[in-house]
């Protein structure tokens, strides 16, 4: 067994500390200590993109990170989108209102990913949208519903459309 | 980075270099592989970033691929880089794989290290003794194998600029968007100042144990008028310049066939970028 080293990073605004082995990853991190468990683990090993979450505001896969590379980093979970307990963020609203997600179990990291991407892309087009998308697996929708979110959410973020 | 190179000294084959770890994690999380040690460059601040150099630029072994994509001097000076980059994985996956990583690991599907073998880039690679540049036609050995000794490590690649009229391309042949790629293609065409294709460099990914250059179209295009070269027929000879495998996701035929008609495709828009300038110029 190696080694317990300390963790510290900021988790959604607030300090996070902790320790674990070397090699234990930043999602297991997130879930387990940071109790961040919006986090989800599909393969564990970078293809689903169920465990995004923002690194210093990039999408990065969770499960691909040891915890210890986040030292001092500032992390946003899907816990960590909206402003307030109370509301929604935008991409969280449009995937309720266009029936973005069935099961539920992908929907964080879409919901990460798709907030990243319309960062960058604030007017994708259709297809624009089906890349920006294609980095996370959905077995249930068939994508539609997704492709109907990410548009509305862009339109809200870009003010009110 | 001293202290890297001492590390990589010290432990041999039981260290392993992390860069983006887009690539090794996943090895590691299924086992497929194991290091005793890992060494991070994560922050290893001299490793990053992207400077001119003679012409050409320098980049920073640690150099994330989706940096590489938006930077002025990458698109000016090496636009096939830029071209292929969007290639690579998906958004979330460039932000933290690096050029570096992606040429150090080797794997034959990837689409860095055709570029480099197609513009005959170089590799710095550095060890406690010192430092050594490497061609690209002698960096790539085998399936994840290169000139980088266990107790080395890749630091900057280097890419010269093309001072001449010239086209470039990219593509690849993938089941889903960022999948590996069965098969891709890197083409650079350059002709002197009568139209006359006087340098080609291509590339292929995919079709073979390691990225490979393909002689047989290079020699076929060179002296043509770029207007009058027909891509479709000189792409197929790249047929004979691949020693693809076939496995689950398609056989050795397959790949041969489809990835000659992708180098005929991607030799037309590289082609059709000079006639292109040359009608605008």
């Amino acid at each position: 067994m190696a080694d317990q080293v300390p963790l510290s990073m900021t988790v959604n605004g607030r300090t996070r500390r902790g320790q674990g082995e070397p090699r234990l990853t930043l999602a297991d991190f997130l879930r387990e200590q940071a109790l961040c468990t919006g986090v989800h683990l599909g393969c564990e090993h970078g293809v689903c993109g169920s465990c995004t979450v923002l690194m210093d505001g990039e999408a990065v896969r969770s499960c691909l990170l040891f915890a210890v590379q986040a030292e001092g980093a500032h992390i946003t979970t899907v816990e960590g989108l909206a402003p307030d307990d109370e509301t929604l963020h935008p991409v969280q609203e449009a995937f309720r209102d266009c029936h973005g997600l069935q099961c539920g179990f992908c929907t964080p990291g879409f919901v990460v990913s798709v907030a990243a991407f319309l960062e960058a892309n604030p007017d994708p087009s259709d297809d624009e949208i089906r890349h920006g998308i294609a980095g996370n697996l959905c077995r249930c929708t068939g994508y539609q519903g997704i492709v109907a979110a990410t548009r509305q959410a862009a339109g809200v973020m870009r003010g009110g459309e | 980075m001293a202290d890297v190179v001492g590390l990589l000294a010290e432990h041999g084959d039981d260290a392993k270099p992390l860069a983006g770890g887009q690539s090794l994690v996943p090895m590691l999380a299924m086992r497929l592989t194991r290091f005793e040690h890992i060494v991070d460059l994560n922050r290893v601040d001299e490793l990053f970033g992207v400077e001119s150099d003679n012409g050409g630029v320098r980049i920073g072994a640690m150099t994330r691929q989706a940096a590489v994509e938006t930077d002025a001097a990458v698109a000016e000076r090496v636009p096939l880089l830029h071209l292929a980059t969007p290639h690579i994985g998906h958004f979330q996956i460039r932000n933290r794989g690096t050029i570096g990583g992606s040429v150090a690991h080797a794997d034959p599907a990837s689409e860095y290290p055709a570029v480099m073998l197609a513009l005959d880039g170089t590799a710095e690679i550095a060890s406690a003794s010192g430092t050594r540049e490497v061609a690209a036609s002698e960096f790539f050995e085998s399936t994840f194998m290169t000139a980088v000794a266990p107790d080395e490590l890749l630091i900057a690649l280097r890419f010269q600029a093309w001072d001449q009229p010239a086209g470039f391309a990219f593509d690849e042949i993938a089941r889903r968007s960022g999948d590996f790629a069965l098969a891709g293609a890197a083409v650079g065409i350059g002709t002197d100042g009568a139209g006359r294709i006087n340098r080609a460099a291509v590339g292929m990914l995919g079709v073979g144990p390691t990225p490979r250059r393909a002689p047989s179209v290079e020699a076929a295009l060179m002296g043509l008028a770029a207007a009058d070269a027909d891509p479709h027929e000189i792409g197929r000879l790249a047929a004979d310049d691949m020693d693809p495998i076939g496995d689950v996701h398609a056989s050795a035929e397959y790949r041969r066939r489809a990835g000659s008609t992708l180098v005929g495709r991607v030799l037309a828009s590289a082609l059709a970028q000079l006639t292109q300038e040359a009608g605008n110029g």
